[in-house]
């Protein structure tokens, strides 16, 4: 799995300043040559083409020429300053020059042999006039629209991409896509080198969008659909960080916030820059267990993003102060933030989004999110996973320790969230409820923890005013049950209703 | 009403054989049609690109009516002289023509 992905290219790239989207092409388009994109109406193929031409001017000193065969040029020019792009500007810089190329076929009458040297000569002098290094044809499909004679038409097209590799001009060709193929007149035919497919879908009122390299010669891509969203910022591709397991795996351990549970893990608690997950039915601790965690990591001067799903952060401090564990004063030391959002607000990707976001603008050593499991309404099981991937693995490229809270409804459920994505955790420890008579005994185990000897046995806890306090061991002969995983995890999730 | 003047102007690259054509088909419809009432004027591309964009001409050889108004534009060689006259209004459009 961790096999090394980055090889060295056989060809050069023009990097598109697109968050993600350099990532996994492993370095941009290819330099000197068309890149077709390929999507529906709506599908951010002209933003994506947009910000290629705006970033290549802006950030890499490449100027470009945006070709646009669409109808409104007005509706362009704002599009694009909504997103804080001020195409305006770079005209007047000579950076960017914008020839908008309108073809009405109800005016044009054809007689005889013609051919598109008219649109050879305005893109040559529109290249010639700025030194330009990229061009964006948006979207050229149009002009079967406005000629009639297409074979004339796919000719000249076939010799405009020729001649747009011949002047190594780094190009992306906008295409609408067309029912079996990439465009709907098969322009994938003549442009070989790369192509890109956006897609826009609606699964249950939330909208995805999503991007993959269909094709590109003479490069390794990541070959995923990624998602990718459209905001005020711009086109951000998802991940925005590695694509490889090639994360630090440091030595340092942090406490867990109980000694006794430390003392479960080795005696020295999680590893730092490790996942942790803790999971278990409602009402067994977890919340509590993570504010130990945060407690314990705040104590020692760290900084701890909390992300909550569920309860809003002043119920969360009420709950916590009740349980014996104050973490209001962290609050106010500016040492924990607190990130509270409804997961039916957005897509999946938005949630992916805001938490880089967050962990970007304030550096956190310890997130938690509490519970993830409430991500599930907003996404299939699938989905969330691969989401959780890339927290994870962008976490994990910042070395920041993560501990995750999973609310398990019954046993079934149990047992289908958690295989699903404990195999991205480190650390897993479970939570439950055992009927002993007339009481309901708290009961927790870790399952799994990498890298470490780890306790086996099932422990009781009770929680207090004074936190949680975990029972000390049964001594060897006396009862400490010992038993095999599976089973325990099952006998905890039935148990506990 | 006295006859409009038409004035003409015929987009070209260079002096190729589509646009020799061209000028010859022009000169013979506008003698036959438009006998002293017709200005044509060659815009060279190669000589001056930066006029193509005004006139949006993408296809060539392009003949643009500038006057009368409205403008109209025919694409091509001008070999078919009935398309012709009829893109310059000298002849009613037949239906399914």
């Amino acid at each position: 799995m961790a096999r090394k992905l980055l090889e060295k290219s056989t060809i050069d790239k023009a990097l598109t300043g697109i968050p993600g989207l350099d990532e996994i092409t492993f370095g941009g388009l290819p330099a000197g040559r068309p890149t077709l994109v390929s999507g529906g109406p709506g599908s951010g193929k002209t933003l994506l083409g947009v910000s290629f031409l705006v970033n290549g001017a802006q950030s890499f000193a490449e100027p470009g020429v945006l070709l646009t065969f669409e109808e409104n040029a007005e509706e362009l020019a704002r599009d694009v300053r909504s997103l804080g792009y001020d195409l305006d500007r770079l005209v007047e810089q000579r950076k960017l020059l914008v020839d908008y190329v309108h073809v009405e076929r109800s005016e044009i009458e054809e007689t005889g042999e013609y051919d598109l040297e008219g649109l050879f000569v305005r893109l040559d002098h529109a290249i010639k006039e700025i030194g330009a290094k990229r061009v964006m044809l948006d979207t050229i499909e149009t002009l079967f629209g406005g000629l009639k004679d297409t074979g004339v038409l796919r000719a000249e097209l076939r010799r405009l991409f020729r001649w747009l590799r011949d002047r190594r001009m780094t190009t992306v060709v906008t295409a609408e896509r067309g029912e079996q193929l990439f465009t709907r007149q098969g322009l994938e035919e003549y442009i070989t080198d790369a192509v890109i497919s956006l897609d826009h879908r609606v699964h249950e009122q939330i909208s995805t969008r999503r991007i993959r390299v269909v094709k590109y010669r003479g490069s390794t891509h990541g070959t995923n659909e990624y998602p990718f969203l459209i905001d005020r910022d711009g086109i951000t591709v998802l991940p925005v960080t590695s694509l490889l397991l090639e994360h630090a795996a440091p030595d340092e351990r942090i406490s867990s916030g109980l000694p006794s549970l430390d003392g479960m893990l080795g005696g020295k608690g999680y590893y730092r820059g490790s996942t942790v997950l803790l999971s278990g039915t409602a009402g067994t601790g977890k919340t509590t267990l993570a504010a130990h965690f945060v407690n314990a990591a705040c104590a020692r001067g760290e900084k701890c993003l909390y992300f909550m799903f569920e309860e809003s952060p002043q119920q969360m401090i009420r709950n916590m102060r009740s349980a014996g564990v104050d973490v209001s004063k962290w609050v106010a030391k500016g040492l924990l933030q607190f990130h509270a959002d409804r997961p039916s607000r957005h897509g999946l990707e938005t949630h992916l989004l805001e938490m880089h976001h967050a962990v970007e603008m304030f550096e956190p050593d310890v997130v938690v999110m509490d519970p993830i499991t409430n991500l599930m309404a907003v996404g299939t099981t699938i989905d969330v996973r691969f989401m959780l991937t890339r927290v994870i693995d962008f976490l994990k490229t910042r070395g920041t320790t993560a501990l995750f809270t999973s609310l398990a409804s019954s046993d079934m459920s149990l047992e289908h969230t958690e295989t699903l994505i404990s195999s991205l955790m480190d650390t897993w420890i479970l939570v439950g409820l055992d009927l002993q008579g007339a009481r309901r005994v708290r009961q927790l185990y870790v399952l799994k923890s990498r890298g470490m000897p780890h306790s086996d046995e099932v422990r009781t806890f009770r929680i207090s005013g004074r936190g949680i306090e975990i029972d000390p061991p049964h001594d060897a002969n006396g009862g400490g049950k010992k038993v095999p995983t599976k089973a325990a995890k099952k006998r905890a999730g039935a148990r506990s209703r | 009403m006295p006859p409009e003047t038409y004035e003409l102007r015929l987009y070209v690259a260079g002096q190729t054989p589509k646009a020799l054509r061209a000028f010859a088909n022009l000169r013979r419809i506008c003698d036959e049609h438009l006998s002293g009432r017709y200005s044509i004027e060659v815009v060279d591309l190669i000589e001056n690109p930066a006029l193509g964009r005004g006139d949006q001409i993408l296809a060539l050889p392009t003949l643009v009516r500038r006057l009368p108004t409205p403008i109209k534009k025919i694409i091509g060689d001008l070999s078919n002289t009935e398309r012709v006259l009829v893109g310059l209004d000298l002849r009613a459009r037949r239906t399914g023509a």
